[in-house]
């Protein structure tokens, strides 16, 4: 089986959809964090998942620039857990963030958004509990691979 | 400072405070002609119009106002790439409020955001046009006498047409509202009206297909033209635009006192001798459509009523 040390200090985001993890790296801000410590884990054994695998992503160190209200938005059964000296501090379900402001962009070839120069791509999550967009209220329908 | 952008931007006491602003300047026009001296209006309109950037700007020179403005995009700097936000912004240094009409739905909002004079929404896209309904609203309840326990129908265009979005989530607030909604399955009304508004707020709607057959049932019936210019395929315009044609025979059908409103313009979809039908309203809404702007003018500028300070004293 596939052993990765436990990290002293940081972050682990877990329960991750299996094979998506990758995709989240962008979203998550990892991309652009080219110096973080990062470990990421895929298609690891799972109880829980039906699938019987999940993804995990590892983060050492300082984690604050970790864009995490992405999360709940991609998937409700995400978890994360905090890491300090070597022990779980705090472990939660992240909820869902009232508006996603430039994570996801409108697909409507007719919102403003569409054309104008540095138009913030703001959604906020509507009465039905879906996001739509401030524009044109389009659902927002397609995550981000 | 404030800005209609949304219908819901108003609660249901102010549009009553400003549908009766609008009957008062309508039962008195003249009291009313000095009330923005000195005061400027910006039409903003990215695609053409004809009866809002008009009874715009008839409303500010009603009321002693002056307005600048451009009628298209093509004779603004949005020809050279100029973004709606540096547009607004720019505008706020001329005029005192603005008027926006674009074709890009959301563009009014952003405008909104960076401006420093209250924003009007004109009309942006397939999306809301809120002085419209308040238009609607004046009329139908000139008409009807209330704005509660209607039957509403709604014809024709009902995914693109912005009149018939703002309409339906306005009217919903009210109570006792039922809507007939009557479209071709290409044409129905957006999920966001349907999901967020209708079924979200209890609100009774049917889906139908057959004008004839909902005509019996209505108090309202709100006729929408087919609009080309929304449409991507020529082919799915010609296939869709003579869906509905309302003529004398089937008005026969309808309550005594129902009243037909549509937005304008229209092509054919209200044969020509449904006007001199007593229930044809709207032409009416027309001239309603002045009355309500200059309300609004007043209300968002923050401009007194000469007639309730008259009353007062």
């Amino acid at each position: 089986m596939l052993h990765i040390d436990e990290i002293q200090n940081g972050i682990v985001i877990d329960h991750i959809k299996a094979g998506t993890a990758i995709g989240l790296m962008g979203l998550l801000g990892i991309k652009q964090h080219t110096g973080a410590s990062v470990a990421l884990i895929q298609n690891a054994r799972s109880n829980k998942a039906a699938s019987g695998r999940k993804d995990i992503i590892k983060v050492e160190g300082e984690y604050s620039w970790l864009n995490l209200d992405v999360l709940a938005y991609l998937d409700p059964n995400i978890t994360v857990t905090i890491i300090q000296d070597g022990k779980p501090v705090k472990k939660e379900k992240p909820q869902p963030p009232r508006r996603l402001v430039n994570i996801v962009r409108c697909h409507n070839p007719r919102c403003i958004s569409s054309i104008e120069e540095e138009c913030e791509q703001i959604f906020e999550m509507s009465s039905n509990g879906k996001y739509r967009c401030i524009y044109c209220e389009q659902e927002l329908t397609v995550k981000p691979e | 400072m404030r800005h209609l952008i949304d219908p819901l931007d108003f609660s249901k006491q102010e549009i009553n405070a400003l549908l009766d602003l609008a009957d008062s300047i309508c039962a008195d026009p003249a009291a009313y002609q000095e009330v923005a001296n000195q005061k400027k209006l910006a039409t903003l309109f990215y695609e053409p119009s004809t009866r809002t950037r008009l009874s715009f700007e008839a409303a500010m020179l009603n009321l002693g106002g002056h307005v600048l403005g451009f009628p298209s995009d093509n004779v603004s700097s949005a020809a050279k790439g100029e973004s709606v936000a540096d547009t607004i912004r720019t505008v706020s240094c001329y005029a005192d409020i603005a008027a926006m009409r674009h074709p890009k739905e959301g563009a009014p909002l952003r405008a909104s955001r960076y401006s420093r004079i209250p924003v009007i929404n004109a009309g942006d896209g397939g999306h809301q046009h809120p002085t419209q309904t308040m238009t609607d609203l004046m009329t139908i309840r000139g008409r009807k006498g209330r704005l509660e326990n209607l039957t509403i129908g709604l014809c024709g265009d009902l995914k693109f047409g912005r009149t018939v979005h703002s309409l339906i989530k306005t009217m919903a607030r009210y109570e006792g509202i039922r809507f007939i909604l009557i479209s071709p399955s290409e044409l129905r009304v957006p999920d966001y009206i349907v999901k967020d508004v209708l079924e979200a707020g209890g609100i009774p709607y049917r889906e139908v297909l057959s004008l004839e057959e909902a005509m019996p049932e209505l108090d309202i019936l709100y006729m929408t033209r087919v609009q080309r210019e929304r449409f991507f395929n020529e082919e799915d315009y010609i296939r869709l635009k003579d869906s509905y044609i309302l003529t004398g025979k089937q008005m026969s059908l309808a309550k005594p006192d129902m009243a037909v409103l549509h937005p304008l313009p229209r092509v054919n979809e209200i044969a020509l001798d449904v006007d001199d039908d007593p229930r044809a309203a709207y032409f009416q809404q027309v001239q309603n459509g002045v009355y309500v702007r200059m309300a609004l003018i007043m209300t968002l500028l923050g401009l007194k009523d000469p007639k309730a300070e008259k009353e007062a004293n």
